[in-house]
């Protein structure tokens, strides 16, 4: 007979592992996937698949000639950060851009500090606003929505949403002129409207955060109040001047609000760990975006505005914690 | 040209100046105002450190032990393991004090129990930390005095004076970095490190077991453990043999490394370390250096 | 608050207690309770009795033990206990099974008791009675309320949270009666009116029965609870039964609490009433690989090997055996451990079963945190004590943490983290006791 093992308790252990976490943050972003595939056709596909295949490799090739650690390039951590650094871009952006993005994401968002667990910064976010800043012009060049059928080459371009809206209100053009030339609520909802390649279809997004929700890969706390906050900012604003700043639920629709608040800004690692603190997190989230997208240079905020928090989750960690058990006594 | 000296540049610059120069005058005046007067000799001392903070001294580092020397103004009764007595000699020279001689140490590993002479019972799953493995269980030879090989005290060694011997499970000493510092020895939950004399050629003979239970039983999970039969007691000459609790101890102080209690204990337990090959029987690990 | 959700496996449910003959030598530890261990009141070649004294425990917390056994005395030595260590035992050669006097064998009911309290904590005290949930804490001392303070509730573990076990189950079904009238007595100890059993939801039959007996008896109640797992620890009792909490390193009488878990109340029963001493107990022997899952009545001081034997033998694959449930008990070094008066289970796990999953990096999912029932940060708490920052696992009140495995249990990095807590909670215990002299 073999040796008996001897361990510590407990003996038993849940089912749930790293990768069966990631890979099921990957299964619900599938939907979303389809949408962008839908309405932005093979670029889409393409820069998805570079983004992936770019982060594993960049994965594999610091942990195994740099590090000299083990490779982990199959936990599903590399294959979300490619999922999500492509749909933070256009799609119609040069997959030459979107390998150094990966690059900057892998390398310096996630390996820099040790790998996976030890990132301060969303590594998907590092790299969307490394090419932001990097590459201005390539990564506001948003391809209209239209069918499959598109050819690669002749892709027809537009402002988002939020660009149009910018503009719009800095040549002092009242929001509900500018309102007629957008589309619609419902095709904002499914997200047919220029975009990042991701992030256009909100109910497709919100799909997978139930779904998430739903199978405890992340709790409530952080997309709620997220949108919660950023929804009640939008209307204070709206309410006060409706000639300059668009009703709450044009803000939750349009820009990377939606793909931000789900799943970049509920990221494992980048955010806090505490109900409370999560809440904090959310609410921080949300108002920085809406204060960036009302007063900022740029058009939209949720990058920012989240990389921003993460900077404040080791302080925010400190100050909220799980209430324990028996410190307030009550008799009743 | 005359761009260069536009009102811009000019206005920065006196301003940028100016505001250098009140912020240079206010560090000056708060650096006098909350100036600490330290003994200059603290530095001096603190120089002379090898600057490691290992805590061997049994202060809190290098700049501890100088605050403490200084204000003894004197060397008795403060050691620095790293540095050995030279450094206290040249401590003593740099402020006229006089520094006794100290025999130099070295930890010593009192556990023979490597896979092969105590062959695990048991596989250990779980955090690779002695302190817990010693709360867990007796170790995976089944002796409840035996090094527990998880390698606590490699880690808490600063001077990568240890290694654990993946064949043996047991830390290995290297003679010429242990500083004696003891960090391995607070470290262990077992207690089987003990500082011992370094001994003239690095040469040592210790009882390489701690096990105080019946021989009968220390036997069963470990060949080469000490049963406490007290053969080599009656061998020593010099009365350096003690032996209590079923365990023999030799004191360090006493021997005069005569060689002649090894080949006696049945178990070889005792170890020679450094000494030349004995002609007849082969001895075990005669570690080179 | 927190909890996890452990698959039950509790195959054993269904099958009657099965009384075990004695074996052919026990080995009686002396420390099978928390305090002090017992001194030895008998020697080497001494015959004794089934349900002799052969130990007392004089300390103001520790217990009296008793021959389990009738044979001869054949050694005072140390054998290895359930904690991989060597410790001190009364290693008994049976022969026969002689009882000692006064103690009634027959199985009848015996509902009536003249005694009074203080009568009851004696009796209580000489059988030497431990808690039989596991922590084997002396009972008698938790039956002595102390001055200042008073008991209202009287709160029966019936819980049974950890998965596999089944001994309380069993004897709830089997002996219920018998736990009514040691309920009574315990109550009458204490002086409270009132006493609830908390039975855990995936019991129905149990709750059934415990409900339709309480019927019967003044001031005792039942309540179903939530099935999770810590739900039948102390203060997660007390929170789900009656909303208090007890305070951070309190005992439950704080909050006019006593918790004693079913088989301690047959114990009181059957030391009141028919003068048995606490010589045997209920242990389930279980495991998915075993041929027959059982619940036994064995003798304290049996070998775990014939506990095995008897419920099919020990399997080819076996890669652990557990002395206790999944989740709190522990693995054992070697199968000779005597069975003692804490063991509620032997749990055999198939090789596939025994490893823990490999170690990766903690990727701050914040499920330790979620799930802890003390509400406490296992992650951070695991860090600060392999980082020896024993101040600040102080201050993050790790000393709350009573060890329930859930954090380890629910980590998807696998990451050992109440191993490195349990090393910090040595090291802050330690600290505490050098700082308070």
């Amino acid at each position: 007979m073999k040796l008996l093992t001897v361990s510590g308790s407990p003996h038993y252990h849940a089912k749930e592992s790293v990768s069966s976490l990631m890979y099921g943050v990957i299964f619900s972003l599938i939907p979303a996937m389809l949408v962008s595939f839908y309405f932005f056709g093979l670029p889409a596909i393409l820069i998805t698949l570079t983004a992936v295949v770019s982060c594993m490799f960049f994965e594999f090739i610091i942990q195994k000639y740099l590090i000299k650690g083990p490779v982990t390039i199959f936990d599903g951590s590399a294959i979300i950060t490619g999922v999500l650094l492509a749909f933070n871009v256009p799609a119609n952006l040069p997959l030459g851009l979107m390998v150094i993005g990966s690059a900057v994401a892998i390398g310096m968002g996630k390996m820099t500090f040790g790998g996976l667990g030890k990132n301060p910064f969303n590594p998907a976010l590092v790299g969307r606003v490394f090419l932001m800043i990097s590459f201005p012009v390539q990564m506001t060049t948003y391809p209209k929505p239209t069918a499959f059928t598109t050819q690669l080459t002749d892709v027809v371009t537009g402002p988002t949403p939020l660009t149009a809206l910018k503009d719009g209100v800095t040549q002092g053009v009242p929001v509900s002129e500018i309102m007629t030339q957008l589309p619609e609520y419902g095709r904002l909802l499914i997200g047919n409207m220029g975009g990042s390649a991701g992030e256009i279809s909100a109910i497709a997004i919100i799909l997978g955060g139930i779904y998430m929700v739903i199978k405890k890969i992340i709790s409530w706390h952080i997309p709620v109040t997220f949108i919660g906050s950023a929804a009640i900012f939008a209307a204070l604003f709206w309410l006060i001047n409706p000639e300059v700043y668009p009703d709450p639920v044009f803000q939750l629709l349009t820009g990377g609000l939606m793909l931000g608040a789900i799943y970049m800004a509920t990221d494992y690692t980048t955010s806090p760990m505490a109900p409370w603190g999560m809440i904090i997190f959310g609410v921080g989230c949300g108002l920085l975006t809406m204060i960036i997208r009302f007063f900022g240079a740029y058009p939209e905020g949720v990058a920012f505005s989240i990389l921003i928090m993460n900077a404040f989750v080791p302080l925010i960690n400190r100050g909220f914690k799980p209430k324990r058990f028996g410190e307030e006594v009550k008799n009743g | 040209m005359n761009e260069l000296f536009n009102e811009i540049t000019v206005l920065s610059v006196v301003s940028l100046g100016a505001i250098g120069g009140v912020a240079a005058i206010v560090l000056f005046l708060v650096a006098q105002k909350f100036k600490v007067i330290e003994d200059p000799r603290i530095d001096e001392v603190e120089e002379l450190l090898p600057g490691a903070n290992c805590g061997g001294c049994g202060l809190a580092g290098c700049r501890a032990l100088a605050e403490a020397i200084v204000k003894a103004e004197s060397l008795d009764g403060f050691s620095c393991p790293p540095g050995g007595s030279e450094v206290m000699q040249d401590i003593g020279k740099a402020m006229g004090w006089e520094a006794g001689e100290s025999t130099p140490m070295i930890a010593v590993l009192r556990c023979n129990g490597s896979r092969e002479f105590a062959p695990p019972k048991v596989k250990y799953e779980g955090a690779m930390t002695c302190a817990f493995a010693h709360n867990l269980f007796a170790g995976e030879g089944g002796c409840p005095f035996g090094c527990l090989g998880c390698g606590d005290c490699v880690e808490a060694c600063d001077f990568d004076a240890m290694y654990m011997d993946k064949n043996t499970n047991l830390p290995v000493i290297l003679d010429d970095k242990c500083v004696a510092c003891q960090a391995c020895v607070k470290e262990c939950p077992r207690n089987i490190i003990e500082m011992r004399k370094k001994g003239k050629k690095n040469r040592r003979i210790f009882v390489s077991c701690i096990n105080e239970e019946k021989g009968g039983v220390a036997r069963k999970s470990c060949k080469v453990a000490c049963i406490g039969c007290g053969k080599c007691l009656k061998e020593c000459k010099f009365d350096a043999i003690t032996l209590e609790n079923n365990l023999a101890y030799i004191d360090y102080e006493k021997c005069t490394l005569c060689r002649k209690c090894p080949p006696v204990c049945p178990t070889n337990a005792i170890h020679e370390l450094n000494f030349p090959v004995r002609k007849k029987k082969v001895e075990k690990e005669a570690t080179t250096e | 608050m927190g909890g996890v959700h452990p698959p039950e496996n509790k195959l054993a449910e269904k099958q009657t207690i099965e009384r075990l003959d004695p074996p052919k030598s026990v080995a009686i530890p002396l420390a099978q309770h928390l305090g002090v261990p017992a001194e030895p009141v008998v020697a080497r070649g001494d015959q004794v009795k089934t349900g002799q004294r052969i130990a007392k425990g004089e300390a103001f917390i520790s217990a009296h033990i008793h021959s389990s056994v009738s044979g001869k005395v054949k050694k005072v030595d140390a054998v290895v206990d359930a904690s991989g260590y060597r410790k001190k035992a009364i290693i008994i050669d049976v022969e026969g099974d002689e009882w000692e006097e006064g103690i009634e064998l027959d199985e009848g009911l015996q509902k009536q008791c003249d005694l009074d309290a203080k009568e009851i904590m004696t009796k209580v005290q000489e059988a030497g009675i431990v808690g039989m949930g596991g922590a084997t804490f002396p009972s008698h001392v938790k039956l002595n309320v102390p001055k200042g303070k008073k008991a209202e509730y009287l709160i029966i573990n019936g819980v049974e949270c950890e998965p596999c076990l089944t001994a309380d189950h069993r004897l709830m079904m089997e002996k219920g009666e018998e736990i009514m009238v040691g309920i009574e007595l315990q109550m009458k100890a204490l002086g409270v009116k009132q006493a609830i059993i908390g039975i855990e939801q995936n019991k129905p039959d149990a709750i059934q029965h415990l409900t339709r007996l309480a019927a019967d008896y003044d001031g005792i109640s039942v309540q179903a609870l939530e099935v999770k797992y810590p739900q039948g620890a102390e203060k997660q009792l007390i929170k789900a039964l009656i909303n208090r909490e007890v305070p951070s390193g309190k005992l439950p009488i704080e909050v006019g609490c006593v918790v004693h878990n079913v088989g301690t109340a047959f114990a009181v029963y059957e030391a009141v009433q028919k003068n048995k001493p606490l010589i045997e107990r209920v242990v389930t022997v279980s495991g998915t690989s075993v041929k027959k899952p059982s619940n036994f009545m064995a003798r304290i001081g049996t070998p775990v090997s014939a506990l095995i034997e008897a419920a099919g033998g020990l399997p080819e694959d076996t890669g652990k055996v557990i002395n206790g449930g999944p989740m709190m008990g522990k693995a054992l070094n070697d199968l000779e451990v005597p069975v003692t008066k804490g063991t509620s289970g032997i749990l055999i796990f198939t090789e596939n079963e025994s490893p823990r999953p490999p170690e990766q990096n903690c990727i701050r999912c914040a499920r330790c945190l979620t799930i802890c029932p003390m509400g406490l940060e296992p992650y951070l708490l695991a860090q600060l004590a392999e980082k020896q920052r024993l101040e600040e696992c102080e201050d993050e009140r790790i000393m709350d943490c009573m060890e329930c495995g859930s954090c380890l249990y629910i980590c998807p990095s696998a990451k050992p983290l109440l191993d490195h807590i349990r090393v910090g909670k040595t090291r802050v215990g330690k600290m505490i006791r050098e700082r308070s002299g």
